[in-house]
Formats: C-alpha cells, sequence, structure tokens
C-alpha cells in the first residue's frame, strides 16, 4: 500500500477518534460537574450511589465498560440494535468512565474553596447559584486545570480501545493496515499522530492555564 | 425603638453551650465594641447576628442591611479590588452601575487604596486586604456594620491603619459592633463595650463604667492587659 493512501486512511480514522474524544469531553464534564454536587449532596443515599458508581468505573477496565454498554443491551435485556449504535455505546461508555474521575476532580477543587468564600458571599447576598457560579466555580476551574489536562490527554490515548467494538478510529484502522500489510509501519505512523494530537492539547491547556495566572490564591 | 436587639440568645454546638441568655440593644450612630477572651462567644454571637449560624432560642430584632468585616478578609481572589466591591451592589441589590462605580472609587479614596482598583487582592498587604473588604463591606450601604475580630490577623503596624479607619467612620457616626481584643482602641473608639465571658455578658455600660469596674472577672481580664 501506497505511503499517501496509509497516511489518508489514518487520517480518516483520526477524524473518528477526535468526533469520539470531543463528544466525550462535551458530555463528561457537565456530567462530571453534577456527579461531583451528588457525591458531596448532603441526601447519604444519592452520596453513596454517586459513591458506588464511580468506585466501579475506576475500578474496573474501560475496555469491559465499552464491551458491557455495547452487548449489555442484548445479553441482560435481550435487545436487538443496529451496528450504528457501536459509535452510540463508545461515546456513553467513554463518557460515564471519564465523567467518574471528572467528578472526583471537581470535588477536590471545590472542597479547597475555603469556607470563608461562602460565608463572605452569603453576607453578601449572592443566592446559592451564584455564590457557586460566581464566587466558587471560576476558583476551581483555576485548582483543576493541570488535573484535567492530564485526564484529557489520557482521552486522547484511550479513544484506542474503542478498537474492541471495530470503531474505524485511527488505532482500528492502523491495526488492520499492520495486519494487511505484514508491516508495523502504519501503528508507528498512528503513534506518530497521537503524539502529535497529544502535543496539540496539551499547548492548548496550557493556554488556558496562563490565561488564568491573573491572580493567585 | 432601637436598630438592633437581641433578646434571650442561646446557642450550643452539641455539649458545648456557646451562648447562654444574651440580650443588648444597639442604637443607630452606637458604636459598641464586645470584648472578652477567646472561646468567650464573642464570635458566635456576631455569627447569630449575621446568619452565619442559626440561634437555638432568642430574638434578633433588626430590619436593615448589614456588612460583616471578617478576621481573615475573605475576599475573592479572582476578583480584581473593584469587582470585589461593586458586584454584590450590581447584582444583588440590583443597583445602578455607575452610581455603584462612583460610590466604590470614592470608598477605595478614603481607604487609601484609589491606585488599587486593579489589582488583585493577593497583591495587596493584609491591612489594605482588610481595608479593601470594609469598602466592599460600606458599598452595599450597610445600615450597621460589625467587624469580628478585624485585626487579629494582621501586624501591629497593620493593625493601625485598619483602627484608624474604623475610628474615621465611628466620626461619620457609622452604627457598629466590633468584636476585638484590641483594648486601647475599645476604649477610645466605643459608646458602649460589652465584656462576655463563658457565654454570658458580665459587664456592659460606658467604656469608664466597663474599664472601672468592680467585677473580679472583668477586673482579672483587663489585669493581663495592664500588666
Amino acid at each position: 500500500m501506497l505511503l499517501s493512501k496509509i497516511l489518508e486512511e489514518l487520517l480518516w480514522g483520526m477524524g473518528t477518534s477526535i468526533e469520539i474524544f470531543l463528544l466525550t469531553l462535551l458530555f463528561s464534564i457537565p456530567l462530571g460537574l453534577a456527579v461531583a454536587a451528588g457525591r458531596m449532596s448532603s441526601f447519604k443515599p444519592l452520596q453513596w450511589i454517586m459513591k458506588a458508581y464511580i468506585s466501579i468505573m475506576r475500578g474496573t477496565p474501560l475496555m469491559l465498560q465499552l464491551i458491557v454498554v455495547f452487548f449489555g443491551p442484548y445479553y441482560i435485556f435481550g435487545m436487538t440494535l443496529s451496528r450504528d449504535f457501536r459509535m452510540v455505546a463508545v461515546i456513553i461508555a467513554f463518557t460515564i468512565n471519564y465523567a467518574a474521575y471528572f467528578a472526583e476532580i471537581f470535588r477536590g477543587g471545590i472542597e479547597s474553596i475555603p469556607n470563608g468564600q461562602y460565608e463572605a458571599a452569603q453576607v453578601l447576598g449572592y443566592n446559592r447559584l451564584e455564590t457557586f457560579f460566581i464566587i466558587v466555580l471560576p476558583q476551581v476551574v483555576k485548582i483543576v486545570l493541570p488535573s484535567i489536562t492530564n485526564e484529557v490527554i489520557t482521552l486522547v490515548k484511550d479513544t484506542s480501545l474503542s478498537f474492541v467494538l471495530a470503531i474505524p478510529e485511527m488505532f482500528t484502522v492502523a491495526k488492520q493496515i499492520a495486519a494487511a500489510e505484514a508491516s508495523i509501519s502504519a501503528l508507528l505512523i498512528a503513534g506518530g499522530f497521537y503524539y502529535l494530537f497529544n502535543a496539540l492539547v496539551a499547548f492548548v491547556m496550557e493556554r488556558f492555564e496562563k490565561r488564568l495566572d491573573y491572580y493567585d490564591t | 425603638m432601637s436598630l438592633l436587639e437581641v433578646k434571650n440568645l442561646k446557642k450550643s454546638f452539641g455539649d458545648n453551650v456557646v451562648l447562654k441568655d444574651i440580650s443588648f440593644n444597639v442604637e443607630k450612630g452606637e458604636v459598641l465594641s464586645i470584648i472578652g477572651p477567646s472561646g468567650s462567644g464573642k464570635s458566635t454571637l456576631l455569627r447569630c447576628i449575621t446568619d452565619l449560624e442559626t440561634e437555638d432560642s432568642g430574638e434578633i430584632n433588626f430590619d436593615g442591611t448589614f456588612g460583616l468585616v471578617f478576621q481573615n478578609f475573605n475576599l475573592f481572589p479572582h476578583h480584581s479590588v473593584m469587582k470585589n466591591i461593586v458586584n454584590a451592589p450590581i447584582r444583588v441589590q440590583k443597583r445602578d452601575k455607575d452610581e455603584v462605580y462612583a460610590h466604590a472609587r470614592d470608598l477605595l479614596k478614603k481607604m487609601g487604596l484609589s491606585d488599587k482598583e486593579d489589582a488583585y487582592p493577593s497583591e495587596l498587604s493584609g491591612g489594605q486586604q482588610q481595608r479593601v473588604s470594609i469598602a466592599r463591606a460600606l458599598c452595599m450601604d450597610p445600615d450597621i456594620l460589625f467587624f469580628d475580630e478585624p485585626t487579629s490577623a494582621l501586624d501591629p503596624e497593620l493593625t493601625g491603619e485598619i483602627l484608624q479607619v474604623i475610628k474615621d467612620l465611628a466620626a461619620e457616626h457609622m452604627t457598629m459592633v466590633i468584636v476585638t481584643h484590641e483594648m486601647n482602641f475599645a476604649r477610645n473608639v466605643s459608646d458602649n463595650i460589652i465584656f462576655m465571658d463563658g457565654g454570658v455578658i458580665v459587664e456592659e455600660g460606658s467604656p469608664e463604667e466597663v474599664f472601672s469596674s468592680d467585677n473580679q472577672r472583668m477586673k482579672d481580664f483587663l489585669g493581663k492587659f495592664y500588666e
């Protein structure tokens, strides 16, 4: 196979990888915030459910979760789902997995905000929602950003796990080419693309961090 | 009728009775200092009045707005000095933006911080931060201003500048309730002083009355400061 053809196919696959990456971030960050809120709720049952959820998501392999989300509906409930469901399953699995990690990061950030910030906000008449969004969250974002960056970089590489559901993302494509050509070069090129993707992610995240450098706590 | 009336206030944390039956009034324009040893319930009393704690029983009658100046300033680190001051009046009190900014600039000028509008709290000294937090409280146009040990986190040099600000406010007849360990200051600035110990008011009255009290606990407490 021509190198240009290999590159073309890998880049097509990378498009799918990027799609998984972006959709996962889009859904898992707000979900993580909601899970963190539930985890810190004073309503005990909700707290326990979130704790169990986080524990399972972090304690079992993501690859297993991908398989369970895709095959679970059939084996557990006897539902027949079209092959198009594969991509949906991937997004669901990645989202619920990453939301658990994000939730713990957000919780750490929220809990590190001193009580005095809430008291000052209360005395000034901010309601609970305003206090969270005007006073607490902006400070939390600055605190958690380095940890978020770590997770986002891991996510770029984790998208390759979707090969287990035969999603035509970059790693799946590279593996197929490597098998057909009996050569490792496609995989190495894919590795280079993952590296470039992450270099870009790191650059963007660093810019975000710099933008929040305008104050010290 | 008094501006603030506290009647038979009681508060416990678990088995620890912190406030045992506190009653006092504050009149408009009055400066009241609350003194007493650590753990006497002074701060808890202030926190009950400002709704940061809920009293177990008793009554707090106050109809108006209040400001609270904290020991640790509690400025918002991600907001500039100006935003710290104007955000609540604009967002919460829905006041006119231009009017609030003008008011804030006035206050900053009074606090000697006109050049710090755009600075962030971490760029300021403790004394400057506390002056910003006083300006923040004043910009809400409070009917009464509470201070919870406003100089306890400051070194002696910076303490003086905060005490001067409070003295200036007293001269303008701002109604203030000040929990403090600064005895000489309390004596000079207050119209009335309450001495608390063990969750009760042991002595109250004018500075002359309180500082010349025959009450043994009062004398023991003051003795420590004059040694």
